[in-house]
């Protein structure tokens, strides 16, 4: 089974700014991406305005997301896309991860997790719209992931509910593309995305944003053909005899947000109801120790920029625990010793000036004690003698030695004349 | 007086104009560039475009392109329906040109991604 220091979930920008942070304070990394390609919703995200804070630039979406790939490239970071998580097992010292991909199941060992998973659309059911369940009804990131990947217009003449950033800019780019958008409609009395997507998205492109109202009830069997709007209340409850009717052939939903948890549910870490993700500290860590999470999985962001910058934290915060936690190998010691102490070097740890204590086993003259790394000497010392009930000492340079997690440390006494 | 919202930044500043031609005068802007824009929209409303061209590649159809500098906004469905009778058949690059200054009007549509390179 593999290993690593750090396994990141979610190639999208938290997940990118995670991993490539968390190489970059020293840990080994690997990142797993559903998806065939990294840079997660920006791909679709082809509108400008990200990265205004962190580059003082407007770039389109995948703009943004290919400044963090390149640089994920460049790092060398270990990836698995079209790879998807099916669980987690917490182990003594860190995690399983259990993968399916093409090439089958796997699993691998990490020693901490960045739960960088973004997050997911509300849909029609969640927001109770009664009716037929016919064709024609999306999420906005499903209309935008029609049109701006594969190409295809999902509506000729549609209606939007809910007044989100993706809505809003859903509205603005199926006009471009030659649909008719009949119109935005917002249960709350006030509109949820930003004032200057009102103006760009709608009123550039006279489309009606209709406050204190919703669709009660769409129609249609194998495809949409009308939905019924109505006024709300101030409990955004509909208000009877406010019913019209609208013929159109889709309806796009930008309702809300959610935080995608289930793997960090699962693993029994926990949530805040309010950011309905995880409670954590100011080290991004959850309840659970080793578990980070970051970007829209952590809570839901209204800039891409602060979404990365989680990420950062999340995996430079990981990768430290790591170091923070014991990396040991064993000092094995041959026949001719008695004991030796310490017993074992954490390699994450200072170790250039180890007191190495020891006895020999017998009484031994005209020897010389050496340390082997790998069976190769890179420590010797002569003594006229070597008498157990004598306690040695040395102080020795372990940190010079380039130890690794797989190297072998033997001590040994060799015996010119054992007379 | 006229208001306006500015759309340069997520900060939407709400703008008040008074005065016209060279002595209008700006109030609202947190920055500069909310006075720039101001003036903009007042003389000549700019605005960008992003948005996708075809390509040749069926695993990858569309390409996201965007103009290289704003537009005049009454030119804005001009430009898309110049975008919309090209075909990228070459792997281009993450800022090359997919058409040179389209319209005359000294702006280029450009890609915004590479990922016509990464296809096998």
């Amino acid at each position: 089974m593999k290993s690593y220091d750090v396994v990141v979930i979610g190639g999208g920008p938290a997940g990118l700014a995670a991993a490539i942070s968390a190489k970059q304070n020293g840990a080994s990394v690997l990142l797993v991406e559903r998806e065939a390609r990294l840079g997660g919703i920006l791909k679709q995200c082809i509108h400008d305005g990200f990265g205004l804070v962190r580059f003082k630039e407007k770039l389109s979406g995948p703009e943004y997301a290919e400044r963090f790939t390149e640089l994920f490239e460049e790092e060398k970071i270990d990836s698995l896309t079209l790879t998807f998580v099916t669980r987690i097992e917490k182990e003594k010292d860190g995690f399983r991860v259990v993968l399916v991909n093409r090439n089958g199941v796997e699993a691998v060992f990490t020693k901490a997790l960045v739960l960088a998973t973004g997050c997911r659309e509300r849909t029609a059911k969640q927001v109770m719209i009664h009716g037929t369940r016919p064709s024609g009804v999306f999420t906005a990131g499903t209309a935008q992931h029609f049109t701006n990947l594969l190409g295809v217009m999902p509506a000729k003449k549609c209606v939007i509910l809910g007044s989100g950033d993706i809505g809003l800019i859903m509205a603005r780019r199926l006009t471009l593309e030659g649909a008719e958008v009949l119109g935005v409609y917002e249960a709350k009395s006030t509109p949820s995305g930003l004032t200057r997507n009102i103006h760009q998205c709608l009123n550039d492109y006279n489309i009606p944003l209709h406050l204190s109202h919703t669709v009660t009830r769409v129609f249609g069997e194998d495809r949409l053909t009308a939905v019924e709007i109505s006024r709300v209340d101030e409990r955004m409850t509909p208000i009877e005899g406010t019913e019209t009717i609208i013929e159109c052939d889709a309806l796009i939903l930008s309702v809300g947000l959610i935080p995608e948890n289930e793997l960090a549910e699962a693993l029994s870490v926990k949530l805040d109801p309010r950011t309905k993700g995880p409670a954590v500290n100011g080290q991004l860590m959850t309840s659970i120790d080793g578990i980070f999470s970051c970007g829209n999985a952590l809570h839901v962001n209204d800039l891409v920029d602060y979404v990365s910058e989680s990420g950062e934290i999340a995996g430079k915060n990981a990768a430290l625990y790591c170091k923070a936690q014991r990396k040991e190998i064993d000092i094995s010691i041959s026949d001719k010793l008695l004991y030796a102490v310490p017993q074992k070097l954490d390699l994450n740890k200072d170790n250039s000036k180890t007191t190495l204590y020891f006895r020999s086993r017998d009484v031994l003259n005209g020897c010389t004690f050496t340390i082997k790394k790998d069976g190769e000497p890179v420590f010797s010392k002569k003594y006229a003698f070597l008498r157990p009930p004598e306690m040695e000492n040395l102080l020795i340079d372990f940190s010079s030695m380039s130890l690794n997690e797989n190297s072998k440390i033997e001590l040994d006494i060799e015996v010119k004349n054992n007379a | 007086m006229r208001e306006l919202v500015c759309i340069v930044c997520p900060r939407g500043c709400s703008l008040t104009i008074e005065g016209e031609g060279e002595g209008i005068s700006v109030s609202g802007n947190f920055c500069k560039k909310g006075k720039d824009f101001a003036v903009s929209e007042m003389t000549e409303p700019k605005r960008t475009i992003c948005t996708t061209v075809k390509t040749a590649y069926p695993q990858c159809p569309v390409l996201p392109v965007k103009v290289s500098a704003d537009i005049p906004k009454d030119k804005i469905f001009e430009v898309m329906a110049e975008i919309n009778k090209i075909t990228v058949n070459k792997k281009i690059a993450r800022g090359d040109a997919v058409i040179e200054n389209v319209l005359g009007l000294n702006v280029d549509v450009i890609a915004t991604s590479s990922m016509l390179l990464k296809l096998d």
